[in-house]
């Protein structure tokens, strides 16, 4: 069955089993490596992705569900991987492994449209269900903290951005 | 002696079955040819669309959807299974040979242009309250549509419910025939918001529970029921939602397809919300909302915006001494909050709440089974926000454990019973 949607901005289609999961769509049909699998059940994160802005669990979403809809995953994100959450991934180092970042990410990026400014206990329960075995937890908050001062600053005052970071 | 009584007894049921067929008797109303499309102005075919989606007649007379208005979709009742009828204008298989006088006969007696009684499934009980105007649009409509040839499957109902003439006795019990009559306590807008619930929205087919003749019980009148493996909730004060359905909730509802407050339109009711009511001006929807605020009992939306902070707060204040989660709070931890969590103090539409969600509190769990199961379409509640479902993720004792967890600590409400039972009944 043949499905169309938009992939990072392109459209694309795919023609598999209406049932398969997004995620194998996106790895197997469309060579997009970069959202990872991870438990398979939705359960750990890993295989986030942005449905029509939305973070979602590629890993249980067949694809025959997201039928024109926008896709964003890690590879879109930014065309230049130069989104602010990704620069402050690099920037304070949160990686270690990396095998559940992208989905880190793209979670994090959906929560920061709702949550523009994230307090602790925000970032725990919007990020607790990624899950990180390297325990990359408090360098991700940070991450997220970071982002979240440049974008708020950028929208405001792009002077204050090299000001937020103060912690090299 | 006990010949006599015997004859007497036939001679009275001869004489009472006589007046029951007088009643129950409907001429035939002559066939015409179909009416051609130039017979009715443009204005009144578009009132008729209009009308036509406020009474939503498209869910239950559409199978396939290339195939509008042709009927056939199976309707089970505890009497057995109705199908729809194709109400295209196909001379053979649908009304093509009715004329308007026919139609109106048929939307507001529940009598068929051959003169048979239909089954109360087709919510005539309410279309008797549409003015002339709107039941001459509706016809316009329904009568320019193109004529698909489709015959409905043959209804399953067992005897004695099969005989057509006895609905005239059902009719004698539980049908009152007449127009609308405004209330002229309240205000037009309520009045908008009545005529369209109480007639063609036939709202309260599926919000009121039915006695066991098959009729909308009186004295539980929008106390909410399951209606086709979906809780239609109650839409009076019985309503257990911690928010009250203000006017502007209603309308963001109705409307939009979800409430900050309350949740999304699933099932059915996303039909009648993207499908039926998306047709009507938003002055239809303000008074279906103005009228289900008074029905409820709403107060104002500053007192909303209270009870939903409570209801937030109370819930993730039982959640904060938890060192040690249980297996349902585990599961709402790594698989639901990422989306399902918000601040008290403006939860979000787009991050449905759990502790205000009207799956949760409500008294049967089957649409919170569904949705956790099956998930939400892109073209159900909000446009374009899905939810997957976890049927394949986790097992029945799984989402049990996930289910009784939001009961107890995002609700007061008591316990479901057969949490398991309705969990497996809906995997498919």
């Amino acid at each position: 069955m043949a499905t169309e949607f938009e992939l990072n901005g392109q459209a694309v289609t795919v023609d598999i089993e209406g049932d398969t999961p997004l995620l194998w769509a996106l790895r197997d049909d469309l060579d997009l490596t970069g959202t990872k699998y991870g438990c398979g059940i939705g359960m750990c994160g890993a295989c986030t992705v942005l449905v029509n802005g939305r973070a979602t669990r590629s890993c249980i979403t067949p694809v025959e569900s997201v039928a024109n809809a926008s896709i964003t995953t890690i590879e879109g994100l930014d065309p230049e991987g130069e989104h602010p959450l990704q620069k402050a991934w690099v920037k304070t180092q949160t990686p270690q492994c990396g095998y559940c970042q992208s989905g880190q990410i793209m979670q994090a990026a959906a929560m920061l449209k709702d949550f523009p400014d994230p307090t602790d206990e925000q970032i725990s329960q919007v990020m607790g269900g990624n899950l990180c075995r390297c325990m990359a937890y408090v360098r991700i908050r940070e991450a997220i903290k970071l982002a979240a001062r440049e974008m708020n600053g950028a929208a405001t005052d792009t002077a204050s951005v090299a000001g937020g970071v103060s912690h090299e | 002696m006990i010949k006599k009584v015997l004859m007497g007894m036939i001679g009275l049921a001869v004489l009472v079955l006589a007046l029951f067929l007088v009643i129950a008797w409907e001429s035939s109303i002559d066939p015409v040819d179909a009416p051609v499309s130039d017979q009715f102005s443009q204005e009144q075919i578009d009132r008729g669309r209009v009308l036509a989606g406020l009474g939503n007649c498209q869910t239950c007379h559409t199978t396939n959807p290339d195939q509008p208005y042709a009927g056939g979709l199976a309707m089970p009742t505890p009497f057995g299974t109705i199908y729809s009828t194709n109400i295209t204008p196909d001379p053979e298989t649908g009304i093509g040979r009715w004329s308007e006088e026919a139609f109106a006969r048929a939307m507001r007696e529940g009598v068929d242009r051959s003169g048979s009684h239909l089954f109360p499934a087709f919510p005539y009980t309410h279309f008797t309250k549409m003015t002339d105007g709107d039941v001459a649009d509706l016809y316009a409509f329904v009568m320019t549509r193109d004529p698909i040839q489709a015959e409905a499957p043959e209804n399953t109902l067992q005897f004695p419910f099969n005989i057509r003439m006895l609905q005239a006795g059902w009719k004698l019990l539980f049908f009152d025939e007449g127009r609308y009559q405004a209330d002229t306590s309240q205000s037009e807008e309520w009045n908008r918001g009545a005529y369209i619930a109480e007639g063609l929205g036939h709202c309260s087919a599926c919000h009121s529970p039915r006695n066991q003749f098959g009729a909308e019980d009186e004295s539980r009148s929008w106390e909410g029921t399951v209606v086709n493996g979906w809780y239609a909730p109650a839409l009076n004060a019985s309503n257990r939602a911690p928010v009250d359905w203000t006017t502007d909730e209603s309308y963001a509802y109705l409307r939009g397809g979800g409430s900050a407050f309350h949740g999304i339109a699933a099932g059915s009711m996303a039909d009648v919300v993207h499908a039926g009511l998306a047709k009507a001006p938003d002055g239809d929807i303000r008074g279906l909302a103005v009228w289900l605020g008074d029905l409820s009992g709403a107060g104002d939306p500053l007192q909303a915006n209270r009870q939903a902070a409570m209801a937030i707060e109370n819930a993730q204040a039982r959640l904060k001494p938890a060192k040690i989660m249980d297996q349902g709070q585990r599961i709402f931890a790594y698989a639901c909050a990422s989306c399902h969590y918000n601040d008290p103090s403006s939860p979000q539409a787009t991050r449905p709440d759990m502790s205000l969600n009207s799956a949760v509190v409500a008294p049967d769990p089957v649409n919170l089974v569904r949705v956790t199961l099956h998930g939400v379409s892109q073209e159900e509640g909000l446009p374009r926000i899905m939810m997957p479902g976890f049927a394949d993720a986790l097992s029945d004792q799984e989402i049990a454990s996930l289910l009784t967890f939001l009961r107890k600590t995002h609700t007061d409400q008591p316990p479901w019973d057969n949490l398991e039972q309705t969990i497996r009944d809906h995997r498919q």
